[in-house]
């Protein structure tokens, strides 16, 4: 058998390459088996980087939805919560230009808002609870509701079913825990609005220059 | 000499220290209102104890602290509450927070406060509760950041060393040198306060830069025979900072992200050991501390015990502030200080230096010019990082890159920042960076807890959909079912007699053996009769006093009962008689038939085999067989012959008795044994009923034998006949053997018919395991193939059910056909190699 190989340099190649196959091949089968990943791990990446104001603003019901759509070759500047910061980062993720928001879906807003119910007008017909995509509206039927400001994203989807307009959205009041330091303007606004660059002092530097 | 450490990087500014020295520490006349702010730590705010209006003593409680991370704040002097409400405080943003204000009323009364008794020293206490102690006396790092003490005091580990930070690196300020000079004793005795809370760490020092050799001489006679070392080492700036003191004091850094208490080692400062001092030994809160007011813009410059919540305006009054000079007021040093807007806000625990700033000393800096790359920055880092390429990073927001540099070890010196010959605002950068970190972090995890939300509201509704649905679905069957059920009562007769008949079949299948059916009547005769009791008794009372019309229903309730009695008690006789007869009338019958029919009978049968032979031989084609079946035929017709003959001389008057009495009188006597047998047997447990069975089946087994071998040799005509009968007794009796089997190894399951499904299946097998033990290996083999047969085909019942159903157990269902499927075909070739 052995001598047979030898003898017939083609069988011995074949010989090689069918073995080669069949253990690469039982190599990645295992690999498939052991190795397997449930779902596109495309879409987690994307749902991780958006907003999760459940908003469907984008035209999907959820961000969940819209990162699933943005892994099938949809518009990644669909997501006025997240702004271009969240499409600059799905284009770096997606290895795309990031595009500027698409405006027919809403506009970019700085300012974070929570929805507020005026207690008072509130009728109790639970059209909000039923909107409220995080479950962030407390009430039920005749009662008052109320909306829990910590869990709400601010998707103001509440404010549309209310039949009496007691809903508003407003401005998220900026506290001492979430206040940060601004970034310095750059050089040549500086310049312009001849004004002291830092707040870091660093004031002998008059001294030693004197 | 203890040996010190260099401090890595670091610069050397002017120190501008010299000017607040000169004066001892003075302390100020009380201002017209204090404002004290409920969070001036790092923590949760303090909780509110006090209300509007209230007045309150010097060193009282006004807010106690409101979680682990939380100290208390106290009232500076007696007075009113006169507002409890949001007012600027002392921070970079400029904002505003909730804080109470004090009208003092100039008594400067005190509250009932007891520190350690004169006679004890602090030893006494326990660790514990000098901590509560100190928690209690609203201590907060003096140092800068305010951390509470207390927190700090209660390290997980075990402590090796305790450094007391007297370094005060920043230029201009020298709270804690004006302490240390005239204070030196009770600092000492806080140090040793501390020391022992922290269970008397190896090693207690207190580090001093070598620019402050006043506050090094005044320390020093304390700590002579303590075991506190003064450590002095090279002025540079940032050695005051926590890390970068520990580094020049025992040369260990403290890892990155983690606290200096995992290398053993923790660090006060020495205002907050003097505090702790006045909090132990006097019973003090903390309410006052040493700040520095210094910068050409006033024209004093000293140290002042300052009562916290003094507003900083009340300060500058006292120095001859000049507006006009001051370019910018500075809460904290030049390096690491924030610039106020507000003048009117308090001083707080944290304060230790208002800069009042000349335009000289803080001219408005150039503008920022492009990064060199220079690497100055880097040289002059004291946490070794690589402030250019953070900065870098910070202006492109990558975040990833900015952790990745080890952003969050950034201790914002501000030591890149003075070097930087580009003027660029370095520290600004970080910090906001930080922020911009922090602020993603907390809103990644809001974006995460939103998901989750979402995505249990999603599957919450589904279910709520699929719970509806299914119910629905519910409905609409039974709402099918009462139509077909009706439609059915109206105009369906062939359905209805099908009904009927299946009722029946169940009703059969339900009937129960004599011996139960008795059981049963007895039962049913027991009730009736104490049905029959009650109501009598009824009958008694209401005859009593009952009316008419209840008498009557009474009357007749007690009727109905007796009638029940009747009918349970005639339905047991019938049993009795009954029981055993069924069987046994056939013989009876055959027994008694006339001979003339008998005969008659027989030449019918005889005629018929005839036929039937005949046409076998025409059919077969084999020599041997066609022989065989010649000569039965033969036999046949000789048997026919006889047999007309026979009905040929029977007279024709013959009445139709019994041919044979006696054969008769024997068999009804037969009958009568077995009646009696059966009456016996029937009140015996089922294992005593099987036994006996068996031994009767043997013993007519035996008979049988002798019969057959009598009629052999005889030639006897009944050889096959009793042949067959033998087979059958002895078939009979292995049943019965296993049935016994059964009975003796699993009596419970025979026994009770409550036994369970699983040991009935139990005792099947076991059965099935004996027949098979007593069969030759073909058989078996047969056996199995037909058991694996109809396995299978109730396995695909099942699985045809399930699918239909969209059970969970389709799939193990199905496995489980498959599985079959193998096993029949591997049973059957054996089979096929069995056979040759």
């Amino acid at each position: 058998m052995i001598e047979l190989i030898l003898q017939n340099p083609l069988i011995a190649a074949l010989v090689a390459l069918v073995g080669l196959a069949l253990v690469f091949g039982a190599v990645l089968g295992f690999a498939a088996i052991k190795f397997r990943i449930e779902g596109d791990p495309i879409v987690q990446q994307i749902d991780e980087l958006l907003p999760q104001t459940q908003c469907g603003q984008c035209g999907y019901p959820g961000c969940r939805p819209y990162a699933q759509a943005i892994a099938n070759g949809d518009a990644i500047n669909k997501c006025p919560p997240g702004g271009q910061s969240t499409i600059n980062a799905l284009a770096t993720l997606l290895g795309v230009e990031a595009p500027s928001l698409d405006a027919e879906h809403g506009e970019e807003n700085d300012v974070k808002t929570v929805a507020y119910i005026r207690e008072d007008e509130c009728i109790g017909c639970t059209k909000c609870i039923q909107a409220c995509p995080v479950d962030a509206i407390l009430g039920a039927a005749k009662m008052m509701h109320t909306v829990i400001a910590s869990e709400c994203t601010g998707c103001d989807l509440c404010v549309e079913p209310c039949p009496v307009d007691c809903i508003d959205m407003i401005p998220v009041p900026q506290g001492l825990s979430d206040w940060t330091w601004d970034m310095p303007p750059p050089a040549e606004e500086q310049i312009k609005a001849q004004r002291h660059p830092a707040e870091i002092i660093a004031t002998d530097r008059g001294d030693k220059a004197a | 000499m203890r040996k010190v450490w260099d401090l890595i990087g670091g610069v050397h500014p002017p120190e501008n220290k010299h000017q607040s020295v000169q004066l001892p520490i003075d302390v100020l006349p009380l201002p017209e209102k204090l404002v004290i702010p409920l969070n001036q730590h790092i923590g949760a705010p303090a909780k509110l104890l006090v209300a509007n209006g209230d007045r309150v003593l010097k060193g009282q409680e006004l807010a106690e602290p409101s979680g682990l991370v939380s100290v208390g704040v106290h009232a500076p002097t007696s007075g009113t509450i006169s507002d409890i409400s949001e007012y600027p405080i002392p921070h970079p943003s400029g904002m505003a927070a909730r804080c109470i204000t004090l009208i003092p009323d100039g008594k400067e009364q005190w509250i009932d406060h007891v520190g350690i008794d004169a006679t004890y020293s602090f030893q006494d206490y326990s660790p514990a509760k000098l901590l509560e102690m100190i928690r209690h006396a609203g201590i907060a790092g003096l140092g800068g950041a305010g951390f509470p003490s207390a927190v700090k005091l209660s390290p997980r580990k075990t402590i090796t060393t305790l450094i007391i930070n007297g370094s005060e690196c920043e230029p201009y300020i020298t709270a804690d040198d004006m302490l240390m000079r005239e204070r030196a004793e009770a600092i000492v005795e806080g140090i040793q306060i501390l020391s022992y809370i922290l269970g008397g760490p190896e090693e207690v020092l207190i580090g001093i830069e070598d620019n402050k050799p006043e506050a090094h001489a005044a320390l020093e006679p304390f700590v002579r025979d303590t075991h506190i070392q003064l450590v002095s080492f090279p002025t540079r700036y940032p050695s005051g900072g926590e890390k970068q003191l520990i580094q020049i004091l025992t040369g260990r850094e403290v890892p990155s992200g983690g606290l200096p208490a995992d290398i053993g080692i923790v660090c006060q400062n020495v205002g907050t050991a003097f505090a702790v001092q006045k909090a132990i030994h006097f019973g003090e809160p903390l309410i006052s501390r040493i700040t520095t007011v210094t910068g050409r813009a006033c024209s004093t410059n000293r140290n002042y015990e300052v009562l916290i919540g003094t507003p900083i305006t009340h300060l500058l009054a006292h120095n001859g502030f000049d507006e006009n000079n001051c370019s910018r007021l500075i809460m904290g040093g030049p390096m690491m200080g924030f610039t106020l807007t507000d003048l009117d806000i308090p001083v707080i625990k944290t304060t230790n230096c208002i800069l009042a700033a000349s335009w000289e000393e803080a001219p408005t800096p150039p503008p920022a010019q492009p990064c060199i790359r220079c690497g100055m920055c880097a040289e002059a880092c004291p946490a070794s990082l690589l402030p250019q390429q953070l900065f870098w990073y910070a202006q492109s927001h990558n975040h990833e890159r900015l952790e990745a540099h080890n952003l969050f070890d950034c201790i914002e010196c501000g030591a890149c920042s003075y070097v930087c010959p580009s003027n660029i605002p370095l520290v600004q950068y970080y910090r906001a960076s930080k922020g911009e970190i922090r602020k993603q972090a907390q809103e990644k995890i809001k974006s995460d807890r939103a998901r989750a939300r979402f995505e249990f509201q999603k599957a919450r509704k589904e279910q709520e959909e699929m719970a509806k649905a299914a119910k629905r679905e519910a409905r609409k069957q039974a709402a099918e079912q009462a139509k077909t059920l009706s439609a059915g009562r109206g105009n369906k007769p062939q359905k209805n007699a099908d009904m009927v008949k299946t009722a029946m079949a169940r009703a059969a299948e339900h009937q129960a053996s004599p011996a139960e059916q008795q059981a049963r009547l007895e039962r049913g005769i027991v009730r009736a009769e104490s049905h029959l009791h009650t109501v009598e008794k009824r009958l008694e009372t209401i005859r009593k006093e009952g009316t008419e019309q209840q008498q009557e229903q009474a009357l007749a309730a007690v009727e109905d009962a007796r009638r029940r009695l009747e009918d349970a008690r005639s339905k047991r006789a019938q049993l009795n008689n009954t029981a055993g007869t069924s069987d046994t009338d056939k013989v009876m019958e055959r027994l008694q038939a006339s001979p003339r029919d008998t005969l008659e009978k027989k030449i019918a049968s005889c005629k018929e085999r005839i036929a039937v032979t005949r046409q076998k031989i025409v059919d077969s084609d084999d020599e041997t067989l066609k022989a065989a079946l010649t000569s039965g035929l033969e036999k046949q017709q000789a048997k026919l012959a006889d047999a007309q003959q026979a009905l040929a001389a029977l007279p024709d008057n013959t009445p139709d008795t019994p041919v044979n009495q006696e054969t008769t009188d024997a068999a009804a006597n037969a009958i009568a044994r077995a009646q009696a047998r059966a009456a016996a047997t029937r009140d015996l447990p089922a294992e005593e009923q099987l036994r006996q069975t068996v031994v009767a089946l043997e013993g007519r087994i035996e008979k049988a034998k002798a019969k057959l071998d009598e009629a052999r040799a005889g030639e006897s005509e009944y050889v096959n006949a009793l042949q067959a009968g033998l087979e059958k007794l002895q078939n009979k009796l292995l049943d019965a053997q296993q049935q016994l089997n059964t009975v003796t190894t699993q009596p419970s399951t025979v026994d009770d018919d409550t036994g369970d499904a699983a040991s009935s299946a139990i005792a099947r097998a076991q059965a099935r395991v004996a027949e098979l033990a007593s069969m030759s290996e073909e058989d078996k083999l047969r056996e199995t193939v037909a058991s694996l047969k109809s396995r299978l085909e109730k396995a695909r019942i099942k699985l045809r059910e399930a699918e239909a159903e969209r059970s969970e157990h389709v799939d193990s269902l199905r496995t489980a056909v498959e599985k079959l499927q193998v096993r029949l075909t591997e049973a059957e070739q054996q089979l096929a190699e069995y056979h040759p």
